[in-house]
């Protein structure tokens, strides 16, 4: 008979013994050693029938295919621009993923993407050596003008995003800001006024700290409803305005 | 960089980042004594989210020879890779340099420890105050942040005692530094055209210029430094100094008496 | 020569009161600081980044990279000279080698972790107190591992065989000798052994036994330490 050690949404760290016995079966954040299932990684316990999979609570972003990502760009070539996405790695977009239209060769690059610009792009590819490829032609994917970027732990994304994007709509319906999670933990922030924007902010730092606890929507409701009242009565138009979007 | 373009377009609102008025303070803390079995004297100070740790140590040394009776103090920044990941491993950069001379100026020139009372008779040497500094985490505002780090550190040190010319650093006295002034430093960064003090890390990327200013407690500027590319008008000097002035004053505050 | 009572009034295998905290450092990508007696080691982790130059990089898998150092106020007497010396090289090594054998970062080939380690104030066992903290810096940081590792120093003083020596036992006028060891908890793989001074092969074997026995109080302080983490701020 195998025995499972641990309780569902623990927190273990590596080395800890999940589970005895061949039953059990390791998924992610997870191996095997014998007759033991041992975690790998700081996470939580997770079990999908016989398999015990670690929900990381932190850790760098690793970076797969149709992801979308805030990526900063770093340099270019005569024919491609290489984006820092928060990985060890570079990635590259190339000319004919840059723009849905035409952009003839020779053209100048940086009238489309200067080194510096914040872009938000997707993941097309990911090889086995670190070669990682972008696009921009896709609903969304664009250059990001304005606002601001900042970083939250990429394992924390998720959350951040919520069920069908219920905890992002959630900050944005009440702020009234624009905000894009991007999966590699950068969020761009852009609102009407800085308070709005700042609201948007310490929700989103706030999310990122309690990711792992019960009730979370709940605990995030309150502290937009209580933070929202110091926003002026006009921020309630626009938010008006950007519910009926 | 679309942040430091936020932070400006914020300051020509009067507005900052994490909320703050252009003259506030992140939450300042010191703790005296965090290296009591190694060092002489140390210190841990934390402003918002920057933590910077300094310690004192002391030995009898040769004096300068155009300063026989005199002692001196010897100030080193580190910037660790530890702190930031903007910062590198090998020998010390420009900002680190930077950083260690400002620190010592502003300690040195006050005369905030005097030196004649650091000369040991009976040997006839003197006493060497090194005075390292260290980043923990590096989140903005390292300037006052080390001076204030440093301060409390000698404040906090006391000299070991002395076997037959030598020193014994497991017997420590309990005879302070011969200390003369507190001196206190502030800096004032200008982003886009507004004054303010204790920048983040965005802030004092979105800055193009910074002023500065270290204060005694009788009011007496004595040191100073101005820096990044771009230059300050008079009267912005003559601004920046009096939030200057305003700020070490608070900051002074927290020292223990 | 004869070690009748330890100075500070341990057993003889009793360690110093231990501490740990993780996620010290908001800018490291994981961090931790580790306390054993007076000795306090903070440990930053940065990376996967770039590795240069190439010819150090591994197609494979990700290289550990440590660095040791003492700050020049951290020593038992004169100051340190800031600086890399021949001592925190070794021992950034054979932390690197320590570490290893339960750190899996086949997920980013080419690349380089950097585990910065900075000893604040020290009373001997550095580089055991530096590993434990580093071993919980690169847990905080979300590294696959096998296990933590927890390591130990355990010794000679004058006859005696002890567990957790400090400055003053290693300076112990009858003679001292030091096991510094680095063990992965559950399996008892020794992954650090050093020695310094004359010693027994059976007086050795008990020192390491002693050790081993040690670092489950390790691995204790740093379980607690990770995962106070998540659950403080469950409250």
């Amino acid at each position: 008979m195998s025995k499972l050690l641990v309780e569902a949404k623990a927190v273990v760290i590596p080395g800890e013994i999940l589970a005895e016995g061949m039953d059990h079966l390791p998924g992610k954040g997870a191996f095997r050693e014998g007759e033991k299932v041992i975690a790998s990684r700081v996470g939580l316990v997770y079990v999908n029938g016989s398999i015990i999979n670690i929900v990381p609570l932190s850790g760098r972003y690793i970076p797969k295919k149709d992801d979308t990502v805030i990526g900063y760009v770093r340099d270019m070539t005569y024919s491609s621009w290489f984006i820092n996405i928060g990985y060890a790695y570079d990635a590259s977009l190339s000319l004919k993923d840059a723009s849905s239209s035409y952009i003839e060769r020779g053209a100048s690059l940086s009238d489309f993407f200067a080194v510096a610009d914040a872009i938000l792009t997707r993941i097309t590819n990911v090889t086995k050596d670190n070669n990682i490829d972008l696009t921009m032609v896709g609903p969304g994917l664009r250059k990001l003008k304005g606002g601001k970027i900042i970083e939250i732990t990429p394992a924390k994304v998720p959350r951040l995003v919520g069920k069908q994007g219920s905890m992002i709509s959630m900050i944005k319906d009440m702020t009234g800001c624009s905000v894009f999670a991007g999966q590699n933990g950068r969020i761009w922030i852009k609102g009407k006024t800085p308070e709005a924007e700042k609201i948007a902010t310490d929700a989103v730092f706030l999310v990122e700290e309690k990711a792992h606890i019960r009730g979370l929507t709940d605990h995030m409701k309150g502290f937009l409803e209580e933070k929202c009242k110091s926003l002026k009565v006009e921020k309630k138009v626009s938010i008006n305005k950007e519910t009926k979007k | 960089m679309i942040t430091e373009e936020y932070v400006e377009s914020l300051t020509k609102l009067g507005k900052r980042m994490d909320g703050r008025k252009f003259d506030e303070y992140r939450d300042l803390s010191i703790e005296y004594g965090i290296s009591k079995k190694s060092a002489e004297g140390s210190a841990r100070v934390k402003i918002g989210e920057t933590e910077v740790i300094a310690g004192v140590k002391l030995d009898l040394g040769e004096p300068y020879p155009d300063k026989p009776e005199e002692g001196s103090i010897m100030v080193n920044v580190e910037l660790l890779p530890l702190s930031s990941p903007k910062y590198e491993s090998g020998p010390p950069g420009i900002d680190a340099i930077e950083l260690s001379r400002v620190t010592d100026r502003g300690i040195r020139e006050c005369g905030a420890i005097d030196f004649k009372k650091l000369y040991h008779k009976e040997s006839g040497k003197v006493w060497l105050v090194f005075i390292d500094i260290y980043p923990i985490n590096a989140a903005g505002n390292l300037f006052d942040a080390c001076t204030i780090a440093a301060m409390a550190a000698i404040r906090d040190a006391v000299f070991p005692s002395i076997e037959g010319n030598k020193v014994d650093y497991s017997t420590k006295t309990k005879t302070p530094l011969p200390l003369q002034k507190l001196p206190i430093s502030c800096t004032v960064w200008k982003v886009g055209n507004e004054l303010l003090v204790d920048p983040s890390v965005e802030e004092e990327s979105a800055a193009n210029s910074r002023l500065t200013v270290v204060f005694t407690e009788d009011d007496k500027i004595c040191a100073m430094q101005k820096g990044k590319d771009d230059p300050m008008l008079a009267d912005e000097i003559e601004k920046a100094v009096e939030l200057a002035f305003k700020t070490t004053k608070d900051i002074r505050g927290h020292f223990k008496k | 020569m004869k070690y009748e009572k330890r100075y500070d009034g341990r057993k003889f295998d009793e360690m110093r009161p231990m501490s740990a905290e993780v996620g010290i450092i908001k800018n490291a990508v994981g961090s931790a600081k580790f306390t054993i007696g007076k000795t306090i080691a903070v440990a930053a982790v940065y990376g996967p980044k770039d590795l240069f130059p190439k010819f150090l990089q591994n197609p494979k898998s990700g290289v550990l990279r440590c660095h040791y150092n003492m700050m020049a106020f951290s020593g038992a007497g004169d100051r340190v000279r800031p600086g890399t010396s021949r001592r925190s090289k070794e021992i950034s090594m054979v932390m690197e080698k320590s570490l290893l054998p339960v750190l899996d970062l086949q997920d980013f080939p080419k690349s380089v972790v950097d585990v910065h380690v900075e000893l604040i104030q020290t009373d001997a066992g550095t580089r055991c107190a530096a590993i434990c903290a580093a071993s919980l810096a690169l847990a905080d940081a979300g590294f696959e591992m096998k296990d933590l590792v927890c390591a130990i120093s355990a010794g000679l003083v004058g006859d005696k065989v002890v567990l957790d020596l400090d400055k003053k036992e290693e300076d112990f006028k009858g003679g001292a000798v030091d096991i510094p060891l680095a063990i992965i908890p559950r399996t008892g793989e020794v992954t650090l052994l050093q020695l310094d001074g004359e010693i027994s092969k059976e007086d050795l074997k008990r020192c390491v036994d002693f050790g081993i026995k040690g670092c489950d109080q390790i691995l204790e302080v740093q379980k607690n330490a990770l995962k106070a983490k998540y659950t403080e701020a469950k409250k």
